[in-house]
């Protein structure tokens, strides 16, 4: 029987690293926006079954960027877990930093212990209130790597390029048609046609809804908004 | 997870109960299950709820219920609600054992809202109706010992466009209404009302004077409902399902509707 090679442990990170990075960048990318009254979710995505956003609690929103499987399975457990925790203790307990936090360990387990690293990565974001509590956007790597960001956040195939024209562009307290419209333009630096209604899932976290926060824009309001409706 | 052992691909499918909330409690939280052992003494000292209602009308279904509760021959509370949004369009009525009927209404809340997550998409009324079934089959053994949950359940059927109603046994046993029904210890007298006031097709205005007539009568024949209390402002609760949702009737409303039905009576006692 023949020996196994031996990999020094750098060697294998590295494979699984490079590996998933690859992966998530042939996928298309997501941006998280804060505006005036909540927290805007753009994704390029034409279909409008299979989604990368969704609802998580009342006041939090799950996106994903990468194999639909892998971010599906980390959706429903996210799921799980808010749901479990808010119907044993109270609705309010239910935290996006408790959830980033459980999906970091599962994602940093996974890469070190399975052969096959996820090829995923998503973000985590929670409205803030009215009574002072800031927005919270986290953003959770391949490898458990979680980071939390300010005022916006760009994954996916060329989230670079997306971040630093966000970063030149971006202001706070935009109403929502102009977050739609920036958020719309970021993703449209790395094509080369601009995307329309049809080629996009955009929901938001409106704290000016009552309890669940999360809504979604169908195509028809999307129009609006974008002002490209006939 | 017992569902993971045999082909590693095959749990897919067999677990087709990823989208229910409470199979998920069932697997990895079984102590939070709402699990009851009655002893004699819980049974006369546990608040019961009392009368709640639902019917027809013209956009879909009203449901309304008293505010008080009930241990013994006590006033347990002046101020429970009895009627919740279960989600957008349904909602649920209890009567019975307090505790575990708050409860039951949580855990259903929680179940429909988690499946509409998962899913993408919600139940039908029929599959929420048939959900709710299991619940108060659950209660089955707490049941028989005294603490009884009987819920009414009623949505708004956005296939077929009409408002429906369900009423429950504590077997867990599921009955469709047509017209309307009411649950609790004052049901009879509600329901005796309801028989000679409802009418199809009834406006918004109609139904909520039907209504609170039937718990006005149902509060004056059983002890255990508790009627309007202008002292307190203290309004029974009532709720309308249509096509565009769960909505509060606003107290303001339900307290003017009160004050002249109890005019009226008062003045048809003055004739006599």
């Amino acid at each position: 029987m023949p020996l196994p090679y031996y990999v020094s442990p750098e060697q294998m990170m590295k494979d699984k690293a490079e590996y998933a990075r690859k992966g998530i960048s042939r996928g298309r990318s997501i941006v998280a926006l804060e505006y005036g009254e909540g927290i805007l979710l753009v994704a390029e995505n034409p279909s409008t079954l299979l989604h990368k956003i969704s609802e998580i609690y009342d006041r939090i929103a799950f996106a994903g960027v990468g194999k639909y499987n892998e971010f599906e399975n980390l959706r429903i457990a996210g799921i799980r877990h808010a749901d479990v925790k808010g119907y044993s203790y109270s609705r309010g307990d239910v935290t996006a930093k408790a959830l980033a936090n459980a999906y970091s360990q599962a994602l940093g387990n996974i890469f070190t212990q399975d052969i096959k690293p996820f090829e995923v990565e998503v973000l985590v974001a929670e409205v803030g209130d009215d009574n002072g509590a800031k927005s919270e956007i986290y953003h959770i790597l391949y490898d458990g790597t979680i980071e939390d960001e300010k005022n916006y956040a760009a994954m996916g195939g060329q989230a670079d390029e997306i971040r630093r024209f966000l970063k030149d562009h971006y202001q706070e307290g935009m109403a929502l048609a102009d977050s739609v419209q920036l958020g719309v333009r970021a993703l449209n630096v790395t094509q080369n046609k601009s995307l329309s209604e049809r080629d996009l899932e955009v929901a938001v976290l409106d704290r000016t809804k009552v309890r669940r926060k999360f809504r979604r824009l169908p195509a028809e309001a999307l129009a609006l908004l974008m002002g490209t409706a006939r | 997870m017992k569902i993971d052992e045999g082909f590693g691909w095959q749990h897919a499918f067999a677990d087709y109960s990823t989208s229910s909330f409470m199979d998920v409690l069932q697997r990895q939280s079984p102590h939070l299950l709402p699990r009851l052992e009655a002893t004699d003494a819980a049974v006369t000292q546990a608040p019961h709820g009392t009368t709640v209602l639902a019917m027809r009308y013209r956009e879909g279904v009203i449901m309304a219920g008293d505010r008080q509760a009930t241990a013994g021959f006590q006033v347990a509370s002046r101020r429970m609600e009895k009627i919740f949004k279960s989600d957008d369009l349904s909602g649920i009525g209890i009567a019975g054992a307090a505790g575990p009927a708050m409860e039951m209404a949580k855990l259903f809340q929680t179940e429909l809202e988690h499946y509409e997550k998962v899913e993408g998409d919600n139940l039908s009324l029929d599959g929420k109706a048939n959900k709710l079934s299991q619940m108060v089959r659950m209660n089955l053994g707490a049941a028989m010992q005294g603490l009884a949950v009987v819920p009414i359940f009623a949505g708004y059927d956005d296939k077929a466009s009409v408002g429906r109603l369900f009423k429950y046994d504590i077997t867990g046993g599921r009955y469709e209404e047509t017209d309307y029904d009411s649950q609790g210890s004052g049901s009879k007298d509600a329901r005796d009302s309801l028989k000679k006031l409802w009418r199809r097709d009834l406006s918004r205005e109609d139904a909520l004077r039907v209504a609170l007539e039937a718990l006005i009568d149902a509060a004056d024949e059983d002890v255990g409902t508790g009627g309007p209390d202008f002292v307190r402002g203290i309004f029974p609760t009532v709720k309308t399902i249509s096509r565009s949702g769960f909505a509060d009737v606003p107290d303001d409303e339900v307290r003017r509707v009160c004050e002249a039905i109890a005019r009226e009576r008062t003045e048809s006692e003055q004739r006599l």
